[in-house]
């Protein structure tokens, strides 16, 4: 191809400083993934300071929100006056809410995209239920449950179960519709069991994991809810409370600490449940 | 773009013998009429075939004739209107290992390797494990695919996961092995090895094979007879004997016996064809 091309004598060995300046700034973006993902939360956060520090009023008004640094100050005071219990109360109700409704959810999705019976006799009022936001349950939780501590735990739990619900109750649907697989399992002489455990599980598995994943990020969504009922400890808990005291930077800080470990937690779901499906190759596009 | 890779010296060694001749199919009388919402249509009208133990039948006709239908219905997988199949005297009342199945789309489990799709109806038969690793060995090995069979379905090129559907259904040592088009979404040289192929596990083999195809010269070079499809309704409207000298080589395409056959199949469909385009 080269030797085809007519040569140029002249080669630019010295490009003018502008071109080296968007050399550098495109290799920065399209070279590590990790330095784009780095840069882009550099921007954010740079781009949050400027509007805070210009007191930006154009519709959205930054001249009350805390500034970054604000914020950064208000979270080395944080975890300089022992934040464990807090996170610690949060990540256990958080963990236990998401266990349970993971279990049940998984469980319930199976028999419900399995049996008719089952979807007939328990869609109905889970339906009902589906749309119910995480706030409006305070009251009756506070009602059914023997202590805050597990009526926190359910508000956290009814984030999670739903997303992971309906995603396994499509997920074996989409595989009882696949009629090529469901017959490859038949004409090899396989029962039921073995269409189900060899078959509808590996099949459904993808689905699965992407409502664990959301179930994980929508029980983070869930915590300053559940923690409205909290006495004393949470980061939820914290949240709220800076609000009721008009103390702004520990909100944000509350916000981002949630986003931080919401983010994280959905991170490790994905990760874990991708380990379970080695057979998976995913190739993105490249920008 | 994956190469196909065959050794020939790989598939001259006969992996296992069989003894009792088995895989007689008989079809008696077979009729079936899709109905749906007031409106129904005959697909096949009282079907009869005698296939005969280790025989290469190959079920011939225009897309609409119903050929994928009348083998799913000797599969099991479908109950027909009227009439009954028998395998070896058995009647087919539901799918199951003893009719092997190889289906024109790539049906390999994803989230099986080479390995454990073909395990999995051994496995399900509750063969003990150091049997299983054996025999699908030795099937790996009979279509070169020994090297992969660590491999996802999605590593695979379309051929090889095509030989790997074969020798799951095969592994089981079914009576008969049913074909619905199995080479039809591979390219045309991948086509032609995956014939020659075939037709050399089924002489090493001695299974008997029903082979569902639209490809005049696919029939001719593989059968050993050709049941002519026609449509409106799906019927058999002509049955023909190959009288080509085996084994036979993707060469003989080329010579005027083969062309000649070819020609002679094409005038019977050639009205069906026609029937089958107006309907569309």
């Amino acid at each position: 191809m080269a030797s085809i091309l007519p040569q140029s004598g002249v080669r630019p060995h010295h490009p003018p400083p502008i071109v080296r300046l968007r050399q550098t700034l495109q290799a920065l973006f399209f070279s590590g993934r990790s330095v784009r993902r780095f840069i882009a939360l550099v921007l954010f956060f740079g781009i949050w300071q400027i509007l805070c520090m210009i007191g930006f009023n154009f519709f959205i008004n930054f001249q009350l929100i805390p500034s970054p640094w604000e914020v950064f100050n208000a979270t080395i005071e944080f975890f300089f006056s022992d934040p464990w219990v807090h996170i610690r109360s949060s990540v256990v109700r958080v963990l236990v809410g998401f266990a349970v409704a993971s279990v049940l959810g998984v469980i319930l999705g199976i028999v419900i995209g399995w049996f008719q019976i089952a979807e007939d006799l328990l869609m109905p009022s889970l339906e009902l239920l589906r749309p119910i936001p995480a706030v409006a349950w305070i009251p009756l939780a506070i009602l059914m449950f023997p202590n805050a501590e597990t009526g926190m735990i359910y508000i956290t739990f009814i984030g999670a179960f739903f997303p992971i619900l309906i995603s396994t109750i499509r997920a074996v649907e989409n595989i009882l519709h696949d009629i090529v697989l469901i017959r490859v399992g038949q004409c090899l002489g396989a029962t039921q069991w073995h269409v189900f455990k060899d078959i509808v599980i590996p099949g459904a598995l993808p689905g699965i994991a992407g409502g664990l994943t959301i179930g994980m990020g929508n029980a983070w969504f869930c915590l300053v809810t559940a923690e409205i009922l909290a006495g004393r400890y949470g980061v939820g808990y914290v949240t709220w409370e800076s609000y009721v005291t008009s103390n702004y930077p520990p909100i944000v800080m509350g916000m981002l600490l949630i986003g931080l470990m919401g983010a994280f937690s959905s991170w490790a779901v994905g990760r874990g449940t991708a380990a379970l499906m080695p057979w998976r190759v995913i190739k993105k596009q490249d920008a | 773009m994956r190469q196909e890779t065959m050794k020939k010296e790989m598939l001259t060694s006969p992996p296992m013998t069989k003894s009792t001749p088995k895989g007689a199919v008989n079809v008696e009388g077979i009729s079936m009429i899709f109905s749906r919402q007031g409106y129904s249509n005959q697909v096949l009208d009282s079907i009869n075939l005698q296939i005969k133990p280790g025989e290469l039948a190959c079920l011939l006709g225009p897309s609409g004739c119903g050929k994928s239908t009348l083998l799913n219905i000797i599969a099991g997988f479908v109950r027909p209107t009227a009439g009954y199949v028998m395998v070896d005297q058995q009647p087919v009342k539901k799918p199951g290992a003893d009719r092997g199945f190889v289906f024109q789309q790539y049906s390999l489990l994803p989230w099986k390797t080479t390995f454990q799709n073909i395990e999995f109806g051994l496995k399900i038969k509750g063969v003990p494990k150091s049997e299983r690793e054996d025999m699908v060995g030795e099937y790996l090995n009979l279509v070169g695919l020994a090297k992969y069979r660590n491999a996802y379905p999605n590593q695979l090129s379309g051929g090889m996961q095509q030989r790997a559907s074969i020798v799951r259904a095969l592994v089981n040592s079914p009576s008969v092995l049913l074909m619905d088009e199995p080479f039809a979404a591979l390219d045309a040289q991948t086509r032609h090895m995956m014939q020659e192929l075939l037709l050399t596990i089924w002489s090493t083999l001695k299974t008997t094979v029903i082979f569902v195809t639209h490809d005049i010269e696919e029939a001719v070079f593989l059968g050993d007879r050709i049941f002519v499809m026609g449509v409106q309704p799906g019927r058999i409207k002509a049955e023909l004997e190959v009288p080509l000298a085996r084994p036979r080589h993707v060469d003989d395409m080329l010579t005027p016996e083969f062309t000649q056959l070819n020609r002679q199949v094409f005038e019977l469909i050639r009205e069906e064809t026609l029937k089958s385009m107006e309907k569309q």
